[in-house]
């Protein structure tokens, strides 16, 4: 007779060769990054010398500041006018609803170089439109940089902010707003006090996960950034051209922990249950 | 004193009319509930009451004044949900607490009228708790305090007890009860649950597809239903139409096809030839064994076998073959129902009823024959010891149980 309690060792292989997969190349460029060799290959003996050159090179320094202050403000713009999309989506009774949520979540579908080409021809049309107009009337120089890819980031972190938004809306019991009406409170005192602090944990995701795109992000930078300001993956990938992998490999590992710990306080902040219906 | 009335409400969703007309009194501190079965307009009356639905015609009146345009916000009338909406990132102190902080009142009465209203729901020792660590009865509670707190003029409640299991929907139906009595606050009360509207009520409004069918206190609907709707709806019962003959003072005979005629109170004064469907409560038949003696004067003897019999041990349900017709009858067990003889499957029985006991129906539709309490004899026949013959004897009964259909030949 057959033993059913037995249980098969298939999905617990299948997840190991998985993981395996998915991290071995994450854990070459950590071990490298502590390899004294210059080129990595053979070891030549554990060093910390790369993180220390890191902490010299200003140029990498620079491209770390302008990634964290593209981060923080297109995280913000991103969050402010998702909830706001999410929320007016949430609320409406129009018949083309349906279209109008499918129109903010396809961009998470377009590729990242459609988008990238996309946004630089509009820059391209509107700098050619009105940079002259503008350097002469207000004495504005504009061209790509860093408020391009701002507004860039900006773009496509608005789709995350908008799904992750509406989900937790959509899981929400729109009789808690009723019960708050009911019991007098008015719609703004509603908002503040009953609907924002419930959907705030999704707003707190859709925050921390922009940010992790914005400094993740690199197809698209790469179209709008123009010729002057750099970010870190930009940085990263010119320098792996020019040749000098020891100090990236030291940089991605530190990159690296700093994505984990987004992706790990998103996650918590998504799996938070609590104040939704069952 | 009336301390709200609908008036006139018509409301449409579409081509669908989900209250039509539908005019109300409730009178101050009474425990009025609006009775009915799913899609009879019932929650929409409701939620135009709370404000969360306008009417497209009609006015509700508060207290003599006219809240229909107001928001939810600013009427005097709070809602316990159906679901109890609690907040769930507050605690039950900060739930309870909301109503009065939207007041604007002080801090420190808040913190006086809190713990008074917790305790009066028996939640004292409670406030610290989210609402999802409490049970079912438990929110439930909260949800009551915490409409109750701004003492509203009218506590609109929404299927409170639907979602608690029956054990407790029959203690908090009487924990209801002990605090209408304690607050004194006018309870509007929507159900589906006959049961539940019986029990609690001092007036029912028993609607059905957006019109009210009848308004009365829980005995009048039950003893004197105007419609075969509401017989059926309240209770379970017997129709039976026939013809008047032989008026006699207050008495007459009513001819019933294929039924022995019977004796009957004439309560709608009906002329000698005029037709009536009547309903007759099944406790109102007496049944027996033996042939009972010392008749009085207009008291119906009718005879018949038991077809089907379901023991409830405060009373057992028979229904009984009379000539074509089933007859439901309930007899209650006022003895030591093991000394007894049963009565049971296939015995001849006796029924006796008294004239003034049955009632005369203004309206009368054969599908609320649906309603009525019958098991299905198709399913429920007895199994045959042969097989061979089971198949052909439920489809016997079958065909017998479709004509007969309980009361209708």
């Amino acid at each position: 007779m057959r033993n059913y309690t037995h249980r098969s060792r298939f999905p617990f292989v299948m997840t190991m060769l998985t993981l395996v997969f998915l991290y071995t190349p994450l854990i070459v460029v950590a071990v490298a990054s502590f390899n004294a060799s210059k080129y990595g290959g053979a070891w030549t003996g554990f060093s910390l010398k790369w993180y220390e050159r890191l902490f010299q090179d200003n140029a990498i320094w620079d491209a770390l500041v302008n990634t964290l202050v593209i981060a923080l403000i297109a995280t913000f713009f991103a969050t402010l006018l998702g909830t706001l999309a999410a929320l007016a989506l949430h609320r409406s009774k129009h018949k083309l609803k349906g279209i109008y949520s499918a129109l903010v979540y396809t961009p998470l579908v377009v590729p990242d170089i459609l988008q990238g080409i996309g946004l630089l021809l509009l820059f391209e049309i509107v700098l050619s439109t009105f940079g002259e107009w503008m350097r002469r009337t207000f004495g504005i120089e504009m061209g790509l940089g860093m408020t391009t890819i701002v507004i860039a980031h900006i773009t496509f972190c608005l789709s995350y902010v908008t799904m992750v938004v509406l989900g937790r809306l959509q899981e929400f019991d729109r009789s808690v707003i009723e019960a708050a009406q009911d019991l007098g409170a008015s719609g703004l005192y509603t908002f503040f006090r009953v609907t924002l602090p419930i959907i705030s944990p999704g707003i707190i995701a859709g925050a921390l996960f922009s940010f992790t795109l914005s400094i993740d992000d690199f197809v698209i930078t790469f179209f709008v950034k123009g010729a002057g300001d750099t970010t870190l993956p930009i940085y990263i990938q010119s320098a792996m051209r020019r040749g000098t992998p020891a100090v990236i490999n030291a940089l991605s590992v530190i990159f690296l922990l700093m994505t984990f710990v987004l992706v790990f306080v998103t996650q918590r902040l998504l799996t938070d249950k609590k104040g939704l219906k069952k | 004193m009336e301390i709200l009335r609908f008036e006139n409400i018509t409301k449409r969703y579409g081509d669908n009319t989900v209250l039509d007309n539908v005019t109300l009194s409730i009178g101050a501190g009474e425990v009025f509930s609006l009775l009915g079965p799913s899609g009879c307009g019932k929650t929409t009356l409701l939620r135009i009451c709370g404000g969360f639905e306008r009417p497209d015609s009609g006015r509700v009146i508060l207290d003599g004044v006219d809240i229909t345009d107001l928001p939810p916000n600013r009427r005097e009338v709070r809602t316990v949900f159906q679901n109890y909406a609690l907040f769930p990132h507050m605690s039950v102190w900060e739930n309870v607490a909301f109503g009065l902080k939207t007041a604007g009142m002080d801090a420190k009465r808040i913190a006086e009228a809190v713990p008074r209203y917790l305790d009066l729901v028996q939640l004292a020792g409670f406030e610290d708790r989210k609402p999802g660590q409490l049970s079912g009865g438990q929110r439930q509670r909260v949800a009551i305090a915490r409409a109750l707190i701004n003492r509203p003029k009218v506590l609109l409640l929404d299927e409170p007890l639907a979602a608690l299991d029956l054990k407790l929907r029959q203690r908090m139906l009487i924990e209801l009860d002990a605090l209408h009595d304690d607050v004194g606050i006018t309870f509007l009360f929507v159900t589906h649950d006959q049961q539940e509207a019986m029990s609690i009520s001092d007036h029912i409004a028993v609607l059905r597809g957006g019109h009210v069918e009848q308004i009365g206190t829980p005995p009048e609907l039950y003893e004197a239903p105007k419609t075969s709707f509401v017989a059926a709806f309240i209770g379970d019962t017997n129709f039976f139409p026939g013809t008047v003959r032989r008026v006699e003072g207050d008495y007459c005979d009513l001819e019933i096809e294929d039924f022995p005629t019977l004796r009957l109170y004439n309560d709608k004064k009906i002329r000698e030839g005029g037709s009536v469907h009547i309903s007759i409560r099944p406790e109102k038949f007496m049944i027996s064994l033996d042939k009972p003696g010392n008749i009085k004067p207009n008291t119906n003897l009718l005879q018949g076998k038991v077809e089907d019999v379901v023991y409830l041990g405060a009373h057992t349900r028979y229904w009984v073959r009379v000539n074509d017709w089933r007859v439901a009858v309930v007899k209650q067990h006022y003895g030591y129902a093991l000394d007894e003889r049963r009565i049971t499957w296939g015995d001849d029985v006796w029924l006796r009823f008294e004239a003034d006991n049955a009632y005369m129906l203004d309206r009368y539709a054969e599908a609320d024959e649906n309603l009525l309490l019958l098991p299905d004899t198709e399913e429920e026949a007895p199994t045959p010891p042969d097989a061979s013959e089971a198949a052909t004897a439920s489809t016997a009964e079958g065909a017998t149980a479709s004509t007969v259909s309980g009361t209708t030949p």
